[in-house]
């Protein structure tokens, strides 16, 4: 049983099919990436994934030891509260006037104010939150640790480098302790050397049991730490498999080197054939 | 600050000595001159320096043993050296809290009276400060919850005959619903949008009461508002039985209740300034200042935004409410005139001028607004002229309010002050 399955997902904008009859899986414990060409629809899966477009049709579903999940329609607090779907963005999107621990804070908001009423009760220290903002404090600081921000922890998350940004955006997407980590483009940006540590960042990730789904271009990131990838073209899917198995794939090299339109339909000819 | 090692009580003397010189500074002007009128009906200063040097040595022991007992218990002492306006906080607070706790003391009827204006305006202006400072929401409408505030008490203790400290808490209560029921369609909108819907709803709310007559009585307002009691003394002017001046001895004043009205409203806005600072440090205020930062992120991480919003709305009506009741309960009268658009616009300017999310500036702005608006009241209708030009003078000179930037609600080591140009200021 894969935790995420994905089937038959289309999002239409008006006219435009951005995602045309989808079907993949991801499964526990792997690193899936979705690859493509711009525009190939890859950040609008992510979207319905995360709750932030509402599909056109088709089933988004996650299971894993919390419960079975229909993600398409559900309101996005709700898939990273209940369905532990976290999610990073394209453009970064930290808060920026605020500190790198802050950040990381604010990311556990479900775990440290369990509802309004808690919350309320804390102004006049009731309602456990001491307990509650202490084991936040750890978590943040185990966090700070794995992506060495430690010492930058009360710096504005603003006025961090790049990398560091990067890095402390999926440090605040795993405080909320998802099962599955949609990263949008993680390396984009990142020098080489950054690169590799993001790499070594994600199999640390993967290894503590969150599987990760992973838009990128950067194939050497994607090549080195795939288990599993799924090129996308112009909304539908182009081929899925291993990282060797796609990088021989005659539908990958057209899509990304641009054959020409006649060969790229003989070749669907002879698949379908 | 300096690298070299002071021993212990050089450095809180010296530290005692700068306080002395900023408290002379300030209670120079402030109370050691007094203005009277003579027989003559004209206008004279009254030098009254004796207090001001009373205050001044409280403040230099006050900061000595302070100083000196931080440094036996091994806490860093923070330089009392100005070096930055925004830094200042820790050492204007204070002060403008000794001041205003005094004001009875040293000020007469007529600035107690001041004051009590000030106060309410800082209490509305930390009110508004969670919707707009802090949650990043613009609300042009919150006089809806002020006038919410002060009918529902002027109604329920004239229908239902209850006192001032029982409506208190229920005029918070129905702000706060109207909080939430604001909130409710405004929820999807922002910036611009929230803005015109915020001014709206004010408007709506002043309109009904306008014209519901049977209830409210319409533009005739609502008279013989009861006065707040002290624990059941009354403040008649003429004494008697059950008074606060029988009870204690004292020869009747209007001064009292004017000097009480004065620390119910001190009272009320400490209360304000303190949930609203707790609330920053608690989940709930940082979920609402990264709601102002970032609403799609707050969503991706789980963050309910309609609830958050939701809850700065009620709490920031909530307060409305209770200063609204406040209001109510010192006129003794109330019309739909107290409660026109120019309120909101008033405790928004003095939000923005202050610095959105700063409660040392909200309070600073209040004082110089409404203060400064009682100091210039000679000019007339230069009056309008003069607070215009003063506002653009300040918006241009520092164009996020007198304090600007914010400081971090934890840190791991020191917290260092968060510059405004990082902050965001919200998108509605």
């Amino acid at each position: 049983m894969p935790l995420l399955c994905v089937s038959e997902l289309t999002m239409r904008f008006g006219g435009l099919t951005a995602v045309d009859a989808l079907s993949f899986d991801a499964r526990a414990g792997d690193i899936t990436a979705v690859i493509g060409p711009n525009g190939a629809g890859k950040t609008t899966v992510f979207n319905c994934i995360t709750g932030f477009y509402r599909a056109t049709s088709g089933k988004i579903a996650l299971s894993h030891d919390g419960g079975d999940f229909e993600l398409s329609g559900m309101p996005g607090h709700i898939i990273t509260r209940r369905a532990k779907v976290a999610r990073t963005f394209q453009n970064i999107r930290l808060f920026s006037g605020m500190t790198v621990l802050e950040n990381l804070l604010v990311a556990q908001h479900n775990f440290a104010m369990p509802n309004v009423a808690r919350g309320l009760l804390s102004v006049f220290g009731l309602g456990g939150y001491r307990g509650l903002e202490a084991q936040a404090l750890e978590r943040a600081k185990l966090w700070l640790d794995a992506v060495q921000l430690t010492a930058r922890a009360d710096e504005p998350a603003g006025s961090l480098p790049y990398g560091a940004q990067r890095r402390l955006e999926i440090a605040r997407a795993m405080c909320t302790r998802p099962v599955l980590l949609c990263l949008d483009e993680p390396a984009a940006g990142l020098n080489p050397r950054e690169s590799d540590e993001l790499s070594a960042l994600l199999i640390r990730i993967r290894a503590e049991g969150t599987a990760i789904l992973l838009i990128e271009h950067d194939m050497g990131v994607v090549m080195r730490i795939s288990d599993h990838v799924v090129v996308l073209d112009h909304g539908r899917k182009i081929s899925d498999g291993t990282a060797e198995y796609i990088r021989n794939d005659p539908h990958v090299i057209a899509a990304y080197l641009g054959e020409g339109d006649e060969g790229l339909d003989d070749d669907a000819a002879e698949v379908a054939a | 600050m300096t690298a070299r090692v002071r021993s212990p009580l050089v450095t809180a003397l010296r530290d005692a000595g700068i306080s002395g010189l900023v408290a002379l500074g300030l209670f120079a002007a402030m109370v050691g001159l007094q203005t009277n009128v003579t027989n003559t009906g004209k206008m004279e200063l009254v030098p009254n320096f004796g207090v001001v040097g009373l205050l001044v040595a409280v403040t230099m022991v006050f900061r000595f043993a302070l100083v000196l007992w931080r440094q036996t218990r091994g806490i860093p002492v923070i330089s009392l050296k100005p070096s930055r306006f925004a830094g200042s906080g820790r050492l204007v607070a204070p002060l403008l809290l000794l001041a205003a706790l005094t004001l009875p003391i040293y000020g007469g009827r007529y600035w107690i009276d001041v004051g009590i204006l000030v106060m309410t305006y800082v209490m509305l202006g930390w009110g508004l400060n969670i919707v707009v400072g802090l949650a990043g929401l613009l609300d042009l409408g919150y006089v809806a919850f002020y006038a919410v505030g002060a009918y529902s008490y002027a109604l329920l203790a004239q229908n239902f005959d209850l006192g001032f400290w029982t409506c208190l808490p229920l005029a918070g209560l129905l702000a706060a619903f109207w909080g939430v029921l604001l909130g409710f369609p405004v929820l999807r909108l922002r910036g611009d949008y929230l803005a015109i819907v915020t001014l709206a709803f004010g408007e709506i709310i002043r309109v009904v009461i306008l014209n519901w007559t049977e209830l409210t009585g319409g533009p005739n307002g609502i008279s013989g508002i009861p006065r707040p009691t002290f624990f059941g003394l009354t403040f008649n002017v003429g004494g008697g039985p059950g008074s606060f001046a029988d009870f204690f001895g004292l020869e009747p004043s209007i001064t009292h209740r004017v000097a009480f009205l004065y620390y119910v409203i001190f009272g009320l806005a400490l209360l304000t300034n303190w949930v609203s600072m707790r609330l920053r440090r608690l989940p709930l205020g940082r979920a609402w200042e990264a709601l102002r930062e970032d609403e799609i992120a707050c969503r991706a991480l789980g963050i309910n935004v309609t609830v958050t919003k939701l809850t700065a709305f009620a709490i920031g009506a909530a307060f409305g409410g209770f200063a609204g009741a406040f209001f109510a309960t010192r006129q003794a009268f109330i019309s739909p005139e107290s409660f026109t658009f120019i309120e909101s616009a008033i405790v928004l300017a003095i939000v923005v001028l202050g610095g959105l999310g700063s409660q040392l500036g909200v309070a600073l702005a209040a004082v110089v607004m409404i203060g400064g608006g009682e100091l210039v009241r000679e000019f007339n209708e230069y009056r309008m002229l003069i607070f215009g030009v003063a506002l653009v003078v300040v918006m241009v000179t520092r164009p996020r309010g007198l304090v600007s930037g914010r400081t971090p609600s934890v840190s791991l080591g020191q917290s260092k002050l968060i510059s405004a140009d990082m902050t965001s200021q919200g998108h509605g």
